[in-house]
């Protein structure tokens, strides 16, 4: 190929000369170049390697349907991989490189694949490595993983960067009445039309400019349209690709808002994720020129007809001197005249015999020949032509670019995401959009209209349909026909070659051939979606935007059947690739997802605490001191709360005020266990199920007046629960008076534990006589006052085992609240606690949490049978006992000693019995501790059979992911105090 | 994406709603047997084209809706509250 740079024609600025670099090539192109254009400008014919043959590859297109010049662009942290370089904007500095090739796309080492090709035809990944024999099921697997990644390095794409993102991403939102896919004359018209009866437009074009497949005319002005556009009020959105439409006439779209930019203006994202809620869509996606399957139709030098004119009349760049033109269809001849007036020497093969041209006859037209066969390696030397019946080589001709035109096939994707299946037009050759219910409305050269005329009719036809669906209007509008040429289109795919060993290409990027096609036929692979799995077909970055036609058209062939029999594949979003910065937006890092913090959160960190998440709340893991570790200060810490007293921060809990005449009713419904006659100024441990008779949650309630309760969940159910209390409410109990009011926010709440805790609260209450022995027992529930006379709510509750309050009060006090505990509890040698000691205390009383509530446990199982209530019916009453669920051998709650008592063993070990350590085991570890109080490490989880089963029988803890393996005990899940004396103290 | 014309809010996209289940599910009373139950909460039709469903507008109003969408095509034909009383409340007031 022999490609140049004109010193007329194309909408670049010749003054404004940008330097880029190609594989470290300093080379120079002008403003308005595509990277496509200024390195055919350039001549610079190879610009990738094929996929798996490692064949050398050139442009192939001018647009999105690119399948051959991927390529690198930039380098470090901003590199970016498979680019098509055909829709790049040439900026100046812009760093490309090619890929999928070593040392260089012109010397590539992986070029033997080449020969070795028929190692590489369809399914031969799967029959060698998948398990078919020669390997039976499970080695070839194996070895399968073995080759994975030698095999995916060799047969890669571009890398990308392994370096963090520095860019930012926005996420935003518009709304309009109506929005319009594609600027081209059917677009346009449809913008313009609609912007007239008064809608709000917005008009989305992928392209930097606006004007669609008229940038290929050599007297188009852009600019012209683009101020009409702006005139009327449309919002034009360049640069920005409609790359799916969703329910609710909903579009995503995405904005490159400085990819074309030397130096990005460092206020603005890179690109833009936008969600457009319109009225109605209007799409004007065009259509993309198809190529033909021949032998060797791959050769750097070939290209679709249209692209060459775009490079002509956009960019200035003649590509090629010697041009031969194949196609099947009309569309070819204006390019033929326009190339042959810029000093191409052209020759068009036309399939068809019986036709009528108009042209001024500056090229040759041979009619009822078709290209057989490409000579060349590198590059294009002579193309071997056919009869287009009775196929054989009957000529050759010189020649160094092959400009190809099998026809055009609508851009119906945007349509396909929404389930709207294309229909077979065979008069043109193509699928055509089928209708849809949906406010969505197909113009231009995406309904199958190739007139100009024809697509501006559609136009104002597909705005005067949004209008009337929209009740603006009630106006009568007709679309055109589709098709529009002279001369009907002839179908032709390939040429089929007679040499066994052909190369004719079906999808370019993934290397699909003829032969692959057939081979899949051959093998069983004949549905559409099993041929594209098999061989990959169309499953490349332009998703078979090209090849898709020519791949079904073959099996057809083969089937005998016509085209729409066989099917076509669906297309979903994205219809360009939409990289994952853009789907991230600004949800990185920290600002990963929401976070929670409690009211007293600064002042937990004031006085020393490391912080955990704990879903999305930030809770204080553990106070050091000097220079302790995470288990030198939970053990402190654990210790000092046994020995006096510790203050912990428990604002987390969920908290929900259950208000109303039915509260008690209502809660005696959805509790295990009684709470008919739960006394006002008294609190209740309480488990809830769900309807499968499986623990959903525990917490309390506390009874503060006769309709009024205070409900306590986990911190992690909080939600969970809200919305099951409503749900039962509005949905399955709706006579029952009562309001559920998540009030977590409203409240702070602070656990005061350890036999100190009582002298404590003396010193922090207005009146501490009421919170003796005698006035406030356990479980006692009080409303009274800090000192300040700020009012709180104190239930004697305990998690710890200890002597324990837990003590709330508005969210604004939280900090007042700590201050006061904290003085207090100095004077007792008391101290801070976090989650880790707040854990240890819990393990050694065999208390549940989440780790053990794990949605797979019921109530016995939990050991918590005997609390769930035989005179009552409750949610999950009638399921809990259910077949499976009461089985002799149900994995039930225990406590785990390491036989050896030196021993340290981790959540997640898997116990088993001696002698059979494998699989599931009999049971798991679910919570450790070192406990303070035992001085060794404890365990609490579930065997099979429970406690009674293995009382005295050593089991085996094993830790496969750490490598570790361990003597246990079992043993009470009740390890320390467990008769309760000291809560009732 | 899914917009769902809440009675109380107005019509909003389905990411401020959560999916409940099943709204033409009569559940047993509480006495029922664990047979009944079975029936109740383990038995679901999957049904091709327009079904029953309950939504909550967990992040607006936290009310339940019971919403009659087309699972082929995702159209909505109908929502309104679960609650009974409410839903004449807000046929009183259209
Ligand atoms: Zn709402």
């Amino acid at each position: 190929m022999k490609s140049k740079r004109l010193n007329n024609l194309g909408k670049i600025d010749r003054d404004k000369t940008l330097n880029f670099t190609w594989d470290n090539k300093k080379l120079s192109g002008f403003e308005g170049d595509s990277l496509a254009s200024a390195l055919l400008a350039n001549n610079i014919g190879i610009v990738g390697r094929s996929f798996k043959y490692h064949r050398p590859r050139g442009i192939f297109s001018s647009g999105v349907e690119e399948s051959g010049a991927l390529v690198t662009i930039g380098s470090k942290d901003r590199r970016d991989p498979n680019v098509r370089a055909t829709t790049q904007e040439l900026f100046d500095g812009l760093k490309a490189s090619g890929q999928n090739a070593f040392p260089n796309v012109n010397f590539d080492l992986g070029g033997i694949n080449n020969y070795i090709g028929r190692f590489f035809a369809a399914g031969f990944y799967y029959k060698t490595f998948m398990g078919i024999p020669p390997f039976e099921w499970g080695k070839g697997t194996t070895i399968w993983m073995l080759f994975e990644k030698l095999i995916r390095k060799a047969a890669g794409m571009g890398s990308a960067s392994r370096l963090p993102d520095p860019d930012s991403y926005e996420h935003a939102h518009d709304f309009c009445d109506v929005i319009v896919v594609g600027s081209g004359p059917s677009g346009v018209a449809a913008a313009i039309e609609a912007a007239e009866k008064k809608l709000d437009v917005i008009l989305v074009e992928q392209d930097s400019l606006v004007g669609g497949n008229q940038l290929s005319e050599n007297d188009f002005s852009t600019s012209k349209i683009f101020n009409q556009l702006k005139s009327l009020g449309i919002k034009v959105m360049t640069r920005t690709t409609a790359f799916g439409l969703y329910d609710n006439c909903v579009v995503g779209l995405l904005e490159r808002v400085t990819d074309h930019l030397s130096i990005p203006d460092s206020t603005l994202p890179r690109q833009r994720f936008w969600t457009i809620r319109a009225k109605h869509i209007i799409v004007g996606s065009g259509a993309l020129e198809r190529h033909i399957a021949f032998n060797n139709n791959d050769i750097p030098g070939v290209m679709t007809a249209n692209a060459s004119k775009h490079y002509l009349n956009r960019y200035g760049v003649l590509t090629g001197e010697d041009i031969v033109i194949a196609t099947n269809n009309d569309s070819v001849y204006e390019t033929a005249s326009e190339l042959s007036e810029a000093g191409a020497n052209v020759t068009v093969l036309d399939s068809r015999t019986n036709i009528e041209i108009d042209s001024n006859k500056n090229f040759e037209i041979r009619k009822g020949f078709v290209p057989y066969n490409i000579n060349g390696t590198k590059k294009i030397d002579s193309l071997d032509i056919s009869k287009s019946e009775n196929i054989n080589k009957v000529d050759t001709i010189s020649c160094d670019q092959v400009l190809l035109s099998g026809g055009w096939s609508p851009a119906v994707h945007l349509l396909s995401h929404r389930g709207v299946k294309p229909k077979w037009d065979p008069q043109n050759a193509c699928f055509i959009p089928s209708d849809t219910k949906e406010n969505i409305t197909m113009i231009g050269s995406s309904r199958g209209l190739w007139n100009k005329d024809d697509c501006i009719a559609s136009g104002v036809a597909g705005a005067t349909d949004a209008l009337n669906r929209l009740g603006v209007s009630k106006t009568n509008y007709f679309f055109p026909k589709p098709g529009g040429w002279k001369n009907p289109i002839k179908p032709l795919y390939e040429v089929k070659y007679k040499k066994s060993r052909s190369k004719s290409f079906v999808d370019y990027q993934h290397d699909v051939t003829a032969d692959d096609v057939r081979l899949a036929h051959r093998e069983g692979f004949i549905s559409v979606e099993h041929l594209k799995r098999y061989t990959t077909l169309g499953m490349a970055n332009d998703q078979g935007k090209m090849g898709n036609i020519i791949g079904l058209s073959l099996m057809a062939d083969l089937l005998n059947k016509e085209i729409p029999e066989v099917g076509t594949t669906v297309f979903r979003p994205p219809y360009t690739p939409v990289p994952i910065g853009a789907l991230t937006g600004r949800n990185v890092g920290k600002h990963f997802r929401p976070l929670r913090v409690t009211p007293m959160h600064q002042w937990n960190i004031d006085h020393g605490a490391k912080m955990i998440e704990v879903g999305l709340y930030q809770r204080p893991w553990y106070y050091p001191k000097q220079n302790e570790t995470l288990s030198d200060s939970y053990i402190r810490e654990a210790t000092v709360v046994r020995k006096t007293v510790g203050i912990c921060d428990v604002t987390s809990l969920g908290k929900i005020a259950v208000q109303g005449p039915d509260a008690t009713e209502f809660l005696n419904r959805i509790y295990s266990n009684a709470f008919a006659k739960l006394q006002v100024g008294k609190a209740r441990y309480g488990i809830m199920l769900r309807d499968d008779g499986i623990v959903m949650d525990d917490g309390t309630s506390w009874r503060l007046s006769e309709n009024e309760y205070f409900m306590t969940t986990s911190t992690a159910a909080a939600a969970k629960v809200m919305a099951w209390l409503e749900e039962l409410l509005q949905t399955r109990w709706t006579n029952l008076k009562v309001n559920v009011t998540s009030v977590s926010e409203q409240w702070a709440g602070a656990a005061v534990a350890g036999p100190k805790s009582r002298e404590v609260l003396n010193e922090c209450v207005e009146d501490p006589s009421l919170i003796t022995n005698e006035n406030f027992p356990f479980m006692g529930v009080i409303s009274t006052f800090l000192k300040g006379n700020i009012p709180c709510r104190i239930a004697r509750i305990s998690f710890s085992g200890e002597l324990a309050f837990e003590v709330y009060i508005k969210s604004d006090f939280a900090n007042t609240m700590m201050d006061l505990l904290w003085e207090n509890a100095k004077k007792f040698n008391g101290c801070l606690y976090g989650l880790e000691s707040l854990g240890a205390l819990r393990v050694e009383k065999g208390h549940v949490t989440g780790a053990e509530l794990d949605g797979r446990v019921t109530i016995d199982d939990a050991g918590l049978g005997k609390m769930a209530s035989i005179k009552k019916s409750y949610i999950g009453s009638a399921m809990r006992k259910r077949g499976v669920l009461s089985a002799d051998n149900r994995e039930t709650l225990v406590g785990f000693f390491p036989t050896d008592l030196k021993e340290t063993f981790n959540a997640g070990t898997i116990v088993c019995e001696k002698n059979n350590i494998k699989g599931q085991g009999i049971g798991r570890i679910t919570s450790v501790t070192h406990s303070p109080e035992l001085g060794h490490w404890i365990g609490i989880g579930f065997v099979e059979g429970g406690l009674d089963k293995w009382k005295d029988i050593t089991l085996i803890g094993a830790d496969p992911v750490r490598n570790k393996q361990m003597n246990l005990k079992v043993v009470s899940p009740h390890m320390v105090d467990p008769t309760g004396e000291r809560m009732y103290a | 994406m899914i917009r769902i014309n809440c009675p109380y809010c107005g019509e909003r996209d389905h990411s401020e709603f959560s999916y409940g289940g099943d709204a033409s599910i009569k559940y047993p009373s509480l006495e029922a047997s664990a047979k009944e139950w079975t029936e109740a909460i383990f038995f679901r039709k999957n049904i091709r084209g327009f079904q029953l469903e309950t939504w909550h507008h967990s992040n607006g109003c936290r009310m339940w809706l019971e919403v009659e969408r087309s699972t082929l095509t995702h159209e909505i034909k109908s929502v309104r509250p679960c609650h009974p009383d409410l839903q004449k409340v807000v046929e009183n007031n259209k």
